[in-house]
């Protein structure tokens, strides 16, 4: 079998109507891979991750997972590709009615067919695994920010997912509550066998977790660099990619 | 190979040996049902994984669990040969150790705590009323922090915008009204005061009701949605912290828009129910000109003045029972729906008392 790339990404186009977001957009994920989604504020990051999980659909181009494309593929396919992601949303969306053991245990109930009381050790492993054991009956609304987000993670990870998409995990953490987040993440990628995508301009996460990273340009309305942020960061060919990763020199340490 | 647990025993160690797929959509055998029986007659106890083919959650949850359970029993329990990535797993699971928040128990109402209830509704209730009694006084002064452009948009609101469904309601009434009236006239002769009946029905009674039930269903519970969710989003906490009165910024301008709009919808469903049993009275053998002249015989300008009074009094409570509804709306999405029906809820039964004890005061004075 040969060794097709979890995601690629083929000269995808984003738009809406006739205002396009992003084009010519073209990259491969590999499995194992913490990849960065990088960029200026309004640049259409969320937007691609939305096109990865099947929210929206491309004006143009691809998007390829293990070969399949989601739009072209059967009810079935969907369903099991729709499985293999775990997604946690920018504002964490929890449902804000249920308390979190309810949140997580939704998508346990919905692909399973486990005993509640198996689907209860589950949630309790879940919510274990990122610090929130014994929270199982909060609302979110009774959770600081960093615990929401900690609980959409745990949300995202129910099933397993072998891809795990993240939008914005860290925004609006503090720098030690983000650093947890990050090593979480890694710690779930390295036990779990998952690829991860992140979308994030937090550049302490970009190079802390991030070992491959496309970077989208507002003003060009297109990719302008991929590979590893570091790398990036020393050697791209473009002043902006050079200037948005050089900020602050948080390589100086490095 | 299906997942299987193995009990062996060794003098005083049990050995759960695990083998074949341990994932969620597998039929896999419960851990610690596998060691329920046994397990008091041994003195530890371990779980080796050597020969376990795949693995996901469903095989960390459990041993989780297990893990749980040991220690809360106090009781040795290891682990030994379990696939690369599971330790891991564990060791992040039990890494922050889990604070004990005991659900809090059933809530029985003993007498004291409803007692407390009802003289915490009944202090909030009265701050309620007290709070937009002085906004009203502080607007009526002037210095309120009411925008004029928000009043003129919850009028335009539940003004003209509800004239469509008025106008279906009223009508309809007003045809009701006769057809009820006409079946019992018509044993005595007297169809002719089927027109009486409309115009006094109407005026004095269920022009004024039946607006005000469209209209808490309307725009008492639009009020409630809008509010609650303000309330979700800490909108209302930011309008505190900017230093407006959500009372005065939010409660008045939709209240007063209601108390002018509803004796306007009131008048203007008050000739139409008159228009719809009009029609009735035409399709049975009278005339337009007699039931012309035996309506504007029936009604006087006091009962006009009866019917409005009513009006007014609904709409306040209409708007009170929505916003009220709207800010003590809980954090959540439910809670708005739930704010919504309270409003709905609430306004109806308001009207209705509200309605009697009017009509027990008219009928003591004479009006």
């Amino acid at each position: 079998m040969s060794e097709l790339p979890p995601i690629r990404v083929d000269a995808l186009t984003m738009a809406f109507g006739t205002r396009v977001v992003q084009r010519d957009l073209s990259f491969d994920i590999q499995r194992g891979d913490v990849f960065i989604i990088m960029g200026g504020s309004g640049c259409g990051k969320s937007t691609l991750l939305k096109h990865m999980i099947g929210l929206l659909r491309p004006a143009a181009g691809q998007i390829l997972y293990d070969g399949v494309d989601y739009w072209t593929a059967s009810d079935a396919q969907q369903r099991q590709l729709r499985r293999n992601w775990g997604v946690s949303f920018q504002s964490g969306s929890l449902f804000s009615a249920m308390t979190l053991a309810e949140n997580i245990a939704l998508p346990l109930q919905h692909y399973t067919r486990r005993s509640p009381a198996e689907i209860d050790e589950l949630v309790h492993y879940k919510l274990s695994l990122v610090g929130l054991g014994g929270f199982e009956d909060f609302y979110p609304a009774e959770l600081s920010g960093g615990m929401q987000k900690r609980a959409s993670l745990a949300r995202a990870i129910a099933l397993d997912p072998d891809i795990l998409m993240l939008d914005e995990p860290s925004a609006g953490l503090d720098p030690v509550s983000s650093e947890r987040l990050d090593e979480l993440i890694l710690q779930l990628r390295d036990s779990l066998g998952a690829t991860v995508v992140v979308v994030t301009h937090e550049l302490a996460s970009i190079f802390a977790i991030g070992n491959n990273a496309v970077f989208l340009d507002g003003e060009t309305k297109t990719m302008l660099d991929y590979g590893d942020p570091k790398q990036l960061a020393r050697h791209s060919e473009h002043a902006a990619v050079r200037r948005f990763l050089g900020r602050g020199n948080l390589l100086a340490g490095h | 190979m299906n997942a299987r647990a193995t009990l062996n025993r060794d003098g005083e160690t049990l050995t759960l040996a695990l083998s074949g797929r341990w994932c969620l959509n597998d039929n896999t055998p419960d851990l610690r049902q596998a060691v329920a029986q046994e397990v008091s007659t041994a003195a530890a106890l371990a779980v080796d994984g050597a020969a376990i083919e795949t693995w996901d959650s469903r095989l960390v949850a459990q041993l989780l669990g297990l893990q749980r359970w040991a220690s809360r029993q106090q009781y040795a329990l290891h682990f030994t040969r379990l696939p690369d990535g599971v330790d891991a797993l564990l060791t992040l699971a039990n890494a922050v150790p889990q604070p004990d928040h005991r659900s809090e128990p059933e809530r029985r109402w003993s007498p004291a705590e409803l007692w407390a209830a009802l003289r915490y509704g009944w202090r909030e209730s009265s701050q309620f009323i007290g709070e937009l009694g002085y906004a009203l006084g502080r607007a009526v002064g002037g210095r309120g922090d009411m925008r004029r452009q928000d009043f003129l948009h919850f009028f335009e609101q539940c003004g003209p915008g509800a004239i469509g469904i008025i106008t279906l309601t009223s009508v309809l009434v007003g045809m009701i009204l006769a057809y009820l009236g006409s079946v019992q006239l018509r044993q005595f002769g007297a169809e002719l005061y089927v027109a009486d009946l409309v115009a006094i029905g109407m005026v004095r009674e269920m022009g004024a009701l039946m607006t005000a039930v469209v209209m808490a269903g309307r725009t008492g519970a639009a009020y409630a949605a809008q509010l609650g969710t303000m309330q979700t989003r800490e909108e209302i906490d930011v309008l505190k912290t900017i230093g407006l009165s959500p009372m005065e910024f939010l409660v008045l301008p939709r209240l007063l828009a209601l108390v002018v709009a509803m004796p306007m919808l009131v008048l203007y469903a008050n000739l139409l129910g008159m228009v719809g049993g009009g029609m009735v009275a035409i399709s049975m053998d009278l005339s337009a000109n007699q039931y012309l002249t035996e309506t504007a015989n029936a009604v006087s300008g006091v009962d006009f003045g009866a019917g409005l009074f009513k009006s007014v009094v609904f709409a306040l409570l209409i708007a009170v029972a929505g916003c009220r509804a709207g800010l003590n709306c809980g954090r959540t999405s439910a809670a708005v729906g739930k704010a919504t029906t309270d409003a709905v809820v609430a306004a109806v039964v308001y009207l209705i008392v509200a309605d009697a004890t009017i009509n027990i005061l008219y009928d003591k004075l004479g009006i």
